[in-house]
């Protein structure tokens, strides 16, 4: 493998949920180092590709591989995959019944033989780094959405993987906070060399620190390219999109557009 | 098809058992968590379960005193009381309690973490959830629901006592002579030790399994803790006839 290969490959996929199919035909090559946004309307299915990615959801046809091997449908071989990809949740996850640091120190202590000590200043470091160490002691409850969306962050980065999916990070949280988890995904991945796949419906937010864009829409992928291009397309599913129209080729009912989430 | 999806969810649950013995690793973290699990469903049913007994002792002499009474036998009180706590009413008593207690709190705990993400996001950590969150709970389960067994039937034993000895007026020697005559060391009091491991294990892993597999949602969430409650109850019951049949001759 060549350091030029793409760090995660979709080819021929198609996803089903039960009996209906969410995406098909997805084609997908995302280059190591950059940021990819994933962009498309609720219910287009981009969490359905991200949980394909992550091995929650198995292929119904065609392949995903990831950091150059194909996703294991083995338990124990997809949770040594998964040490390797970092991965923030729209709703967080963290446990509730721990503090921040237990909550980043949770895969160090897991994965590692590291001493108590250390694994106390490398979660403080990733407390750090997310701009956190004060809270280090505080609950879940006690912490803002953006503080624990933060949190959460720097959890996922903890076994410094050189994957980061991000699903919906900015679900929830105000001009401010997404302000500050924006930067934080760019400053991050810029200075520990991650890749990073942003899922979201926030185009606006996410476009200034994306270095490519694929729009998911009506079942499979219908733009991938620069965010200057997207910007820039005449195609009227992508313009309905970035305007927010209520009308157009996507459609707004879920019946009609045949999809969920 | 009722008889099929039985089934299929016998063979489910089967396989949820044999996953909880497999993530039973014992690392540090795992002792970690089993002693926090001790400590929230173990020793925080102490009270329900030194009160249930105590009402338990006082309400079968009560009832003893009176039936034997009639026959003159009113010392072998303590005979009645022994046997029928270690063999069946301890055993069964501190597992239907602890169950309220500890069972309906475990089915939450899970049922919460699957609606709120946490369960995936052990697992997407390369964690296994069920290593992390329900083998604890298991383990914890099987040691304190026998620890709670004997402190029920202890308190059960000293409420009777005092009720037999200084309400009633039975001679004190002989209420321990008899009740210690009674009761077998190893075929009443150590059964009552395997039966409360087994009750206690039963009774956590249906309410994990209900939990762990809840709908991500608040409706998940209390159907869950109504199923363990109520499934874990009637196997504790059906456990309990089983065992005595085979165990006790």
């Amino acid at each position: 493998m060549t350091e030029a290969a793409p760090i995660v490959r979709l080819t021929g996929l198609r996803l089903d949920r039960g009996s209906h199919t969410v995406l098909r035909d997805i084609n997908l090559q995302v280059p190591r180092g950059g940021i990819t946004a994933v962009l498309g309307p609720s219910g287009s299915g981009k969490s359905t590709l991200l949980a394909a990615i992550t091995g929650e959801l198995e292929a119904a046809a065609g392949s995903v591989e990831v950091l150059g091997q194909p996703v294991p449908q083995g338990k124990r071989a997809l949770l040594q995959l998964r040490q390797r990809v970092g991965m923030l949740l729209q709703g967080n996850g963290l446990l509730t019944d721990l503090t921040a640091a237990e909550n980043v120190a949770l895969p160090l202590r897991a994965h590692t033989d590291l001493p108590d000590a250390v694994i106390r200043t490398l979660v403080l470091m990733k407390l750090h780094a997310v701009g956190l160490r004060a809270v280090a002691d505080a609950y879940p409850r006690e912490l803002s959405g953006g503080m624990a969306r933060r949190v959460a962050l720097a959890r996922a980065l903890a076994l410094d993987p050189p994957l980061m999916l991000y699903d919906e990070p900015l679900s929830g949280l105000d001009p401010i906070a997404s302000g500050v988890v924006m930067s934080l995904v760019r400053r991050l991945n810029d200075t520990l060399g991650l890749t990073s796949i942003v899922v979201t419906h926030h185009v606006h937010e996410t476009l200034p620190i994306a270095d490519h864009a694929i729009v998911i829409a009506n079942g499979g992928i219908v733009f991938s390219g620069s965010p200057h291009e997207l910007e820039a397309s005449r195609d009227p599913l992508v313009q309905q999109f970035l305007r927010g129209e209520p009308d157009g080729p996507i459609a707004f009912d879920a019946e009609l557009r045949g999809e969920t989430e | 098809m009722a008889f099929v999806d039985a089934t299929r969810s016998l063979g489910r649950a089967g396989l949820f058992t044999l996953s909880v013995l497999r993530a039973s690793a014992p690392t540090a973290d795992f002792f970690r968590e089993l002693t926090r699990e001790i400590y929230k469903i173990g020793a925080r049913s102490l009270p329900i379960i030194a009160v249930g007994g105590a009402f338990v002792g006082l309400s079968i002499t009560l009832l003893g005193y009176r039936a034997l009474e009639t026959y003159g036998a009113s010392n072998q009180v303590s005979a009645m009381l022994g046997l029928g706590l270690y063999r069946e009413l301890g055993p069964v008593l501190t597992a239907l309690l602890f169950i309220g207690r500890a069972g309906s709190s475990i089915a939450a705990e899970l049922g919460l973490m699957r609606a709120t993400d946490q369960i995936t996001a052990l697992g997407l950590m390369g964690i296994d959830p069920v290593g992390k969150a329900v083998a604890p709970r298991f383990w914890a389960a099987v040691l304190s629901v026998p620890l709670l067994t004997a402190i029920f039937c202890s308190l059960a034993i000293t409420a009777s006592y005092f009720e037999s000895v200084h309400v009633i007026g039975l001679d004190a020697g002989t209420f321990w002579q008899v009740l210690k005559d009674a009761v077998d060391f190893s075929d009443d009091f150590m059964m009552a030790f395997v039966k409360s491991a087994v009750f206690g294990g039963t009774a956590a892993l249906v309410a994990s399994y209900v939990g762990y597999h809840a709908e991500p949602t608040i409706e998940g969430t209390s159907l869950a803790t109504t199923k363990a409650v109520v499934n874990a109850s009637l196997l504790v019951l059906m456990f309990n006839f089983v065992m005595s049949a085979l165990l006790f001759k």
